[in-house]
């Protein structure tokens, strides 16, 4: 039996990994749509954002299953819960990839005006997302908390995205609507950081036995 | 001089297997019994089976006892009412206190020991009597009923506790080995609990009783730690999870860890605790 449920562990573990890979390329080419101003990649983003929910439904599924039959304890049950958390806070990022997409959509006319180059802040974001990942797969309790403090970075740059956005307002007076909602992307990178940031302290949890959110 | 390894939990690391020291909390702050340095030989020295263990059992609590077969774990059970003085070539070390009173002291009696410390085993045992004579013939060896109003009371109230008296009272001269498994364990524990003991040692109570029989049973436990500590003897991880508010796991005589049930099955300290509850080994 014991071996079924490390089959089936690894299986999962497998999984997310492969749903992390696709939410990250999905805001990476969110962002590139804003950059390059292709409407349709931002449009076939949002379309298929179906696919991730899809996903995480399924590793859901897979988890309460092994939950019922196999009735973890200790390190595979804080497996389990991780998963289910950070499988959510995937699906999340996906989510945000979206939101990045439909505001460059309804802001397309605008989008040249508010000039903040989001490339360097979403890889900041990738790197968080593969590093948080990367610690779950190796079971790396540093990893982990070094991608809390990267999360700073991200922060910083919204702040900067800030900064830019109020004097693009002052000049530009009559376009603050589209100028708002290209500066809401840096949010929404934002908000990734703070779900990679969760993914990494669920791994802390996983290794360690501690929560350590909110510290 | 050795390097003596650290039983502090590090941050990212259980503590290594090969660390045979109790790790936990193995003290409580009101404890009925206190095992203090108990080590057991079997076959005159031959055999150390339990391995110089110290472990409270606290007022109103189940503990529950895990590892794998041959750990200790029954053995160290016996050792709480002596029933190991049965055994031929069985030699104890260490002190275990009822109530800071030493219960291998020899002025100590151990058939009214066995009373204050009664036991369920893992068949249920019922003598060959009717089901009111198995409750009445305990209290009135001991004395503490005294006129046949006072015995039917008893017996009542004994099988009310242990949740049988509904089941049985139309026929309490019927023999106890008549009943059904589950309906036979409880009462043996109706009959050990008619002897209104402090502390009831269980060795695997639920092993031979089907899921329904051993959630009555599991029920039964945790209404009966209002009055009484249990320490309960387990293969099964669910029963001691569900059942238990202590946990202790022995492992080839020593006790690896001991700590709150929750904590044990969520976040153990030790390697081994979490290799056995897992399944990795046992």
């Amino acid at each position: 039996m014991r071996r079924r449920l490390e089959r089936e562990i690894e299986k999962i573990k497998n999984e997310v990994l492969c749903l992390g890979a696709i939410v990250e390329d999905r805001f990476q080419r969110a962002i590139y749509a804003v950059k390059t101003g292709d409407q349709a990649l931002a449009q076939h983003i949002m379309d298929t954002d179906f696919e991730i929910d899809q996903r995480e439904i399924e590793v859901e599924e897979e988890c309460l299953k092994i939950l019922a039959l196999h009735q973890p304890v200790a390190t595979d049950l804080r497996f389990l819960i991780a998963v289910i958390k950070i499988n959510n806070d995937l699906e999340r990022i996906a989510d945000y990839a979206c939101n990045i997409s439909k505001r460059f959509i309804i802001s397309f006319q605008d989008s040249r005006l508010f000039k903040y180059d989001y490339a360097p802040m979403a890889d900041q974001a990738s790197k968080m997302l593969r590093k948080s990942l990367d610690a779950l797969v190796r079971m790396d309790v540093d990893m982990a908390y070094d991608v809390r403090d990267m999360d700073e970075v991200v922060n910083a740059m919204r702040n900067d995205a800030y900064e830019i956005m109020k004097k693009d307002i002052q000049d530009q007076p009559d376009k603050v609507g589209g100028i708002i909602n290209m500066y809401l992307i840096s949010r929404h990178l934002e908000r990734i950081g703070d779900h990679t940031k969760n993914i990494a302290e669920e791994v802390i949890y996983l290794i360690e036995g501690e929560i350590v959110r909110h510290r | 001089m050795p390097e003596t390894p650290t039983l502090i939990k590090r941050k990212n690391q259980l503590v290594d297997r090969n660390v045979r020291e109790t790790v936990g909390q193995s003290t409580v702050a009101d404890p009925r019994m206190r095992c203090l340095n108990v080590s057991v030989y079997y076959n005159f020295g031959e055999k150390k089976a339990i391995n110089n263990v110290s472990l409270d059992i606290g007022q109103n609590e189940v503990i529950a006892m895990i590892g794998p077969s041959g750990c200790g774990k029954s053995t160290f059970i016996r050792c709480l009412n002596r029933m190991n003085d049965t055994i031929d070539g069985c030699r104890m070390e260490g002190k275990i206190l009822l109530d800071e009173t030493d219960i291998y002291d020899k002025n100590i009696d151990v058939v009214p020991l066995r009373a204050r410390v009664g036991m369920v085993f893992q068949k249920p045992n019922p003598f060959p009597k009717s089901i009111y004579d198995n409750i009445a013939y305990g209290p009135k060896i001991h004395g503490l009923v005294e006129t046949r109003h006072q015995t039917d009371e008893l017996v009542e109230q004994s099988l009310k506790r242990a949740g049988l008296w509904d089941e049985v009272k139309d026929r309490l001269n019927q023999p106890g080995t008549g009943l059904s498994g589950g309906q036979q364990q409880r009462l043996c524990i109706a009959r050990t609990i008619a002897v209104n003991p402090e502390v009831i040692l269980m060795d695997e109570p639920c092993s031979a009783l089907d899921p329904i029989a051993t959630a009555v049973i599991e029920e039964l436990i945790n209404e009966l730690r209002q009055e009484y500590s249990i320490a309960i003897v387990t293969h099964s991880m669910q029963q001691a999870s569900r059942v238990s508010q202590r946990t202790a796991f022995f492992h080839m005589g020593d006790l690896i860890e001991v700590g709150p049930t929750d904590q044990i099955f969520l976040s153990p300290l030790h390697q081994l605790t979490n290799d056995y509850i897992t399944g990795r080994f046992g």
